[in-house]
């Protein structure tokens, strides 16, 4: 016993000497950290707490949340749907031309998003060269639709589920699609058998990230489907043109905003985002 | 369900251009270096990989066909594969695991999982199919891949160094058991391993593979006695030395010569076992009729032995007893006598 004492004290030594920061580091994390959370801290300082029962209650907030969280969760969807495969071909096929295919996909990752608003309309816009032919054959106007918000949020989101994605796709070990394949899975099975289940925590991730950014969406829904409330106007939008007639309803419906926010990163934490970060196996 | 096969495969630095044949309830082991292409080998014959040339003919069948542009899927192949990493399934039961094969077939639920209960109670694992793959032990993760790969009762079974990853007490009962279900399996199997240990005890028939290409063949008790290059001696334990037969004596390659106690004519391999080289201090008189001064570069204890590495005119490994060797007062650098019974030595054709 006498002889591990000593040893203790140096580990728990050096595990402290590990932990301190130096200062070159530590000062820049802390104004660093400082500047992410004081706009929130005056946020929640600023906030006319008595009005916001009676403003909760107006039915354009309602409204504009609703579409929110509805658009924003198709958007995702339709994410899933499509950035699934995507992030399987970039991380899985062995095609020429992938680093092309990425670097396409990942477009509306740097992309303004108004620009990207402004791109969508000329695609799919009444004039547009999909759009006039949609108009044309079947009578279906996109723009300034809530179909319109979703393909706009969808537009902008996408690229963070299919990085995501294809993260998880690399790091879980192809070994076992090697195995499932000598047990006589196909590759369409060994997808839906083995592959997807390993990076499931992977799509969880990428889904809240994605179903995040959509949610915040301004410039590309704005740009492409307008700010009609009810069919259009997100909290987002709510929240722009509430800041220019009434300053307090805009702190209002920003706290909802993030309230949403917040709850959602800490119901999805513990369950995704905290066990993605472990190894598969 | 005779397995034969011509793989060639040209990767980088890698040439492998290799033949196998194997016989129903035969198993051959492909025993070789780190890098010398077997497990290439394996992803040709799974099918994980494609050859450049050849051909893999299972049964009669065409798996792989190169020449003709025949390719059947993994998949499509009738095997059973074990990794050296077990890889069962993470997000999958034990059962559920064994039972993937018969899932992909289309066997329902209930069929496959009894017989997946059956083959766990086979490999000694009654009752763990309701485990997850991490509460398992290395031995039995690899029993259960083992189950996994012969639930389907595969035509061609494949071993990918399936015990290496196990630790040694695990490693002798794993290899004991691996014995058995080899023995039952009427199908042919292929064990690549870089462990003379499994290949003696596991193979009817052990190829040797060196950077790419077969430099020996035969069953395990031949290779393991005569071996034809240093990599499969140095294996076996034996010293080899090459030379010119003359009669009753060898003359080496590498300078000395070596007696015999028979006749040896031309190009010839004498292999010397390292327990019948005896050291001495000062030159000994007497009847031994090879003797040579060398000087020991190196001694690793073996069990009770001390396996001495010499070099000289004629480089020798030889064991001493522990006790032998404190006698001696040997020292890295001593230098001794050593010598070997004519009749000790074994010579074979190169």
């Amino acid at each position: 016993m006498t002889a591990r004492a000593p040893g203790r004290l140096e580990t728990a030594v050096r595990r402290r000497r590990g932990r301190s920061v130096p200062a070159p580091l530590l000062i820049p994390a802390v104004v660093g950290v400082v500047f992410l959370v004081l706009p929130l801290a005056g946020l929640v300082v600023r906030a006319p707490w008595s009005a916001i029962g009676p403003a909760l209650a107006a039915p354009e907030v309602g409204q504009a949340l609703r579409l929110s969280l509805l658009s924003a969760t198709l958007a995702t969807l339709v994410s899933i749907v499509l950035g699934v495969p995507i992030a399987w071909v970039l991380a899985r096929s062995t095609a020429r031309g992938r680093s092309v295919l990425r670097a396409l996909v990942t477009v509306p990752l740097v992309l303004p998003p108004v620009v990207g608003g402004v791109a969508l309309f000329l695609v799919l816009g009444r004039q547009g060269i999909v759009g006039s032919w949609l108009d044309g054959s079947f009578g279906i106007t996109i723009p300034f639709t809530t179909a319109a918000v979703v393909i706009a949020e969808t537009f902008v989101a996408m690229p963070f589920l299919v990085i995501s994605v294809e993260g998880a796709l690399r790091a879980a070990d192809a070994r076992f699609e090697d195995v499932a394949a000598t047990l006589g899975a196909d590759r369409w099975t060994t997808f839906r058998w083995v592959t997807l289940p390993l990076v499931a925590p992977g799509i969880g991730a990428g889904a809240v990230l994605c179903w995040a950014r959509a949610l915040g969406e301004f410039g590309a829904t704005i740009t492409f489907a307008g700010n009609f409330p009810g069919t259009t106007q997100t909290m987002p939008l709510a929240v722009y043109l509430a800041l220019q007639r009434d300053p307090e309803a805009a702190i209002v419906l920003s706290l909802v905003l993030l309230g949403v926010s917040l709850v959602t990163l800490l119901l999805l934490r513990d369950r995704w985002l905290g066990r993605s970060g472990a190894p598969i196996a | 369900m005779s397995l034969s096969a011509r793989v060639v495969v040209q990767r980088g630095a890698l040439g492998l251009d290799v033949e196998v044949d194997v016989a129903d309830g035969e198993v051959l082991a492909v025993l070789g270096p780190n890098g010398a292409g077997k497990s290439t080998l394996l992803r040709v014959l799974a099918g994980l990989l494609e050859a450049d040339d050849g051909h893999v003919t299972v049964d009669g069948r065409a798996w792989d066909d190169v020449p003709a542009g025949t390719r059947l899927p993994p998949h499509q192949r009738s095997q059973g594969v074990v990794f050296q990493d077990a890889l069962l399934f993470p997000h999958l039961t034990v059962g559920e695991n064994v039972a993937f094969g018969l899932r992909a077939q289309g066997f329902g639920r209930k069929s496959r999982l009894e017989s997946a209960a059956r083959w766990l109670t086979r490999v000694g694992l009654d009752g763990l199919a309701d485990r997850r793959p991490r509460e398992l032990s290395g031995g039995q993760a690899q029993r259960a891949a083992l189950a996994r790969a012969l639930v389907g009762d595969p035509d061609v079974l494949l071993l990918d160094e399936p015990l290496s990853a196990l630790d040694a007490r695990t490693r002798l009962t794993v290899r004991a058991e691996l014995r058995r279900h080899l023995g039952e399996f009427r199908g042919s199997t292929v064990l690549v391993t870089h462990d003379p240990v499994d290949a003696m005890a596991l193979a009817d028939r052990v190829v040797v593979v060196e950077a790419g290409r077969v430099v020996q063949a035969g069953p395990p008790a031949e290779v393991n006695s005569r071996p034809r290059t240093d990599y499969v001696a140095r294996l076996a334990g034996l010293s080899l030395l090459s030379g010119t037969g003359e009669g009753r004596s060898v003359r080496l390659d590498g300078g000395g010569v070596v007696a015999v106690a028979e006749e040896a004519t031309g190009p010839v391999f004498a292999a010397v076992r390292p327990e019948s080289v005896a050291l001495y201090l000062s030159r000994p008189d007497g009847s031994p009729r090879n003797v040579w001064p060398a000087r020991l570069v190196g001694a690793t204890p073996h069990g009770a032995t001390v396996r001495c590495e010499l070099a000289g005119e004629v480089p020798l490994v030889a064991d001493v007893t522990a006790t032998a060797f404190a006698e001696l007062g040997l020292l890295p650098g001593s230098a001794v006598w050593a010598t070997v019974k004519a009749s000790e030595v074994a010579v074979y054709a190169r």
